[in-house]
């Protein structure tokens, strides 16, 4: 193998070709790997899905139990399973992001070191940050895909989601938010150490989470409110995840949602700053 | 680019390295030169500047100044063109934990541009050269400490680097594992692989390498052969006496009564003299000794070694 004639003493391919293969390459172990952990990424994506249906949609209306304020729910032509099921996408998209990203990455530089060898692939360390995010779009994408028949099955007695697929915004907006939150993802990972996982959660995720519109409308939080200031429904547009549920609304439901021409280059925008970051990030904790 | 005549692989000019709140530079001004088919070892202490070199000529470390060429092409201007030429075995682990053994290398292959059926006859090869072919399907957690390091060195030799880096290859193995790796770099370096290897072990450094570089303090000390820099001490044999009183005195009276003895100092319970042509050494020192009134305890002879080398430089010892 390794005789003289065989070792390349020179590079023999433009960086270009070479970084071209790698990131091939590199997308093609996350989906090896995905394959091989089918089963568990299933579960693990929908195990929240399901249990937001089955304690939302079956659980409460079996007890009588309505959602919070009940008078305003009933006053609203839209039902809960409707704004609901926009939402556990946005937030399966958001925990993917987390998940396949954050948490990998943050292992992969505390605790298993595997980074330092995949920075020593043939092309600029950003495309190596730039896969993960790739990737995690990728298994976004599919939970997405499994996720959205969880509402549809799971609930109690005619408390059916209304569906109406939009398939133009189905086709940009899912996409986008993977990638939004897969960037999310990046600077989450690079960001905290291994030991600070329990912080992300408690400090990003959870408050994201909540306060992403996941169990209701951004466009019907404005009776919260400090004398005619509407403090909530402004505060939470620093959350990305609400524009990802907004726009869920938007291309799955015909439930009332954020203006389209808000969702989109808000999300551009997150993504934009959240690589920039991340990549940023990744750049100084492998290089020294 | 090196000229077509030069078999250098790896050039370095002034190459510097201070971190970011450190008052010395890591590494200061290093000029090295490394030739194609060598086993060229970097000795030093811990903190001897040695990693932040071979990160610097991996494209790890961004130095503050200088040049590094490796395989013709700048590491620092064009380090992703000069990923396709190295290999890199770090200290720490750094396997794939989601793929098997035999998955760690196909993808290895696959991310330097080979195609699926060359990567997987080359890493079905690297298995069975590397003894590790009954593993193919484990996963890398089962690998014992030594078989791991063995997967490493088959990764990183993968894609026919012109240049191998180890970075302390045999820190945390075993005796046994660490002969079987010393085989496997000699082996590999006879079919025409240069090897870097930074090592703080000096038995490594004079086994294995054609070259070492003695580093301290970000500086090469002494760079020749392993036989060169040990002629260099200017001793052919190494005394160690061992007596009970002032070592100081009978540090004195040794040197007085025997004046082939070229420096001598002070080690734990005893003392140890560097001496040139030492006929009958031995009974001439025990006679010294307790012609000074002195009970020697014990006394050997050794030859010098690389340890010698760096303690004759730096006035300390390699190991802390």
């Amino acid at each position: 193998m390794s005789t003289t004639d065989t070792i390349t003493l020179h590079p023999s391919r433009s960086t270009f070709a070479a970084s071209r293969t790698a990131l091939g390459a590199l997308l093609l172990r996350d989906v090896v790997v995905l394959r091989k952990n089918l089963g568990e990424f299933v579960v693990r994506t929908l195990i929240q899905p399901f249990l937001l249906c089955f304690v939302f949609l079956f659980v409460f209306p079996k007890i009588g139990q309505s959602v919070g304020g009940g008078t305003h729910a009933a006053a609203s032509s839209v039902n809960f399973a409707t704004i609901l099921v926009a939402g556990v996408v946005g937030i399966s998209i958001m925990f993917q992001g987390v998940q396949s990203v954050a948490l990998q990455m943050s292992q992969e530089f505390g605790f298993t070191r595997e980074i330092e060898d995949r920075v020593q692939a043939p092309c600029p360390i950003w495309l190596v940050a730039l896969s993960k995010v790739l990737g995690g779009c990728l298994q976004g994408l599919i939970s997405a895909a499994i996720v959205l028949p969880i509402a549809s099955v799971v609930h109690a007695k005619g408390v059916e989601a209304d569906l109406s697929l939009r398939w133009l915004l189905i086709l940009t907006l899912v996409p986008l938010s993977c990638l939004a939150m897969s960037s999310l993802g990046l600077v989450l990972g690079t960001s905290f150490e291994p030991r600070n996982i329990g912080l992300m959660f408690g400090f990003v995720v959870l408050p994201i989470t909540f306060l992403g519109g996941t169990y209701y409308q951004w466009t019907r939080l404005a009776p919260v409110k400090v004398g005619g200031f509407h403090w909530l429904q402004t505060l939470v547009l620093i959350n990305p995840l609400i524009y990802v549920n907004e726009g869920m609304r938007a291309a799955f439901t015909s439930a009332p949602h954020m203006h389209l021409y808000i969702v989109y280059p808000v999300l551009l925008g997150f993504c934009a700053v959240f690589l920039s970051i991340g990549l940023r990030n990744f750049r100084r904790r492998v290089l020294s | 680019m090196t000229s077509p005549t030069s078999h250098s692989i790896i050039r370095t000019e002034g190459l510097s390295k201070t971190y970011p709140g450190a008052d010395a530079p890591a590494v200061n001004s290093l000029d090295l030169t490394v030739e194609q088919g060598e086993i060229f070892g970097l000795l030093g202490p811990n903190g001897a500047g040695k990693t932040t070199t071979a990160g610097m000529l991996t494209t790890r470390v961004i130095p503050t100044s200088g040049r590094a060429i490796v395989a013709g092409v700048d590491v620092v201007t064009h380090p992703a063109k000069a990923k396709q030429s190295i290999g890199v075995v770090s200290q720490t682990n750094t396997l794939d934990r989601q793929l098997n053994v035999w998955e760690n290398l196909y993808f290895h292959g696959r991310l330097f541009g080979m195609g699926a059926a060359e990567s997987r006859a080359t890493a079905d090869q690297l298995l069975e050269q590397f003894q590790l072919a009954k593993w193919a399907k484990a996963s890398v957690y089962a690998l014992s400490g030594g078989m791991a390091q063995r997967l490493m060195v088959a990764r990183s030799i993968f894609h026919r680097p012109a240049v191998l880096f180890m970075d302390e290859p045999t820190a945390g193995l075993d005796p046994q594992s660490r002969l079987a790796l010393w085989d496997i770099l000699r082996t590999l370096n006879a079919a025409g692989q240069t090897i870097l290897l930074t090592t703080h072990y000096m038995e490594e450094a004079d086994q294995l390498c054609h070259r070492v570089a003695i580093m301290d303090h970000g500086r090469i000390l002494a760079l020749d052969t392993p036989a060169g820099l040990k002629r260099s001490v200017g001793a052919d044999s190494i005394v160690l006496i061992k007596a009970e009183g002032d070592h100081d005195a009978l540090a004195a009276a040794l040197s007085a009564a025997l004046p082939d003895v070229t420096k001598i100092r002070t080690v734990d319970q005893g003392l140890e003299m560097h001496v040139r042509a030492a006929d009958r050494i031995l009974a001439r020192a025990i006679a010294a000794a307790e012609a000074a009134g002195f009970d020697v305890a014990d006394i050997s002879l050794t030859e010098p070694t690389l340890e010698t080398v760096f303690i004759n430089l730096t006035g300390k010892e390699l190991r802390d």
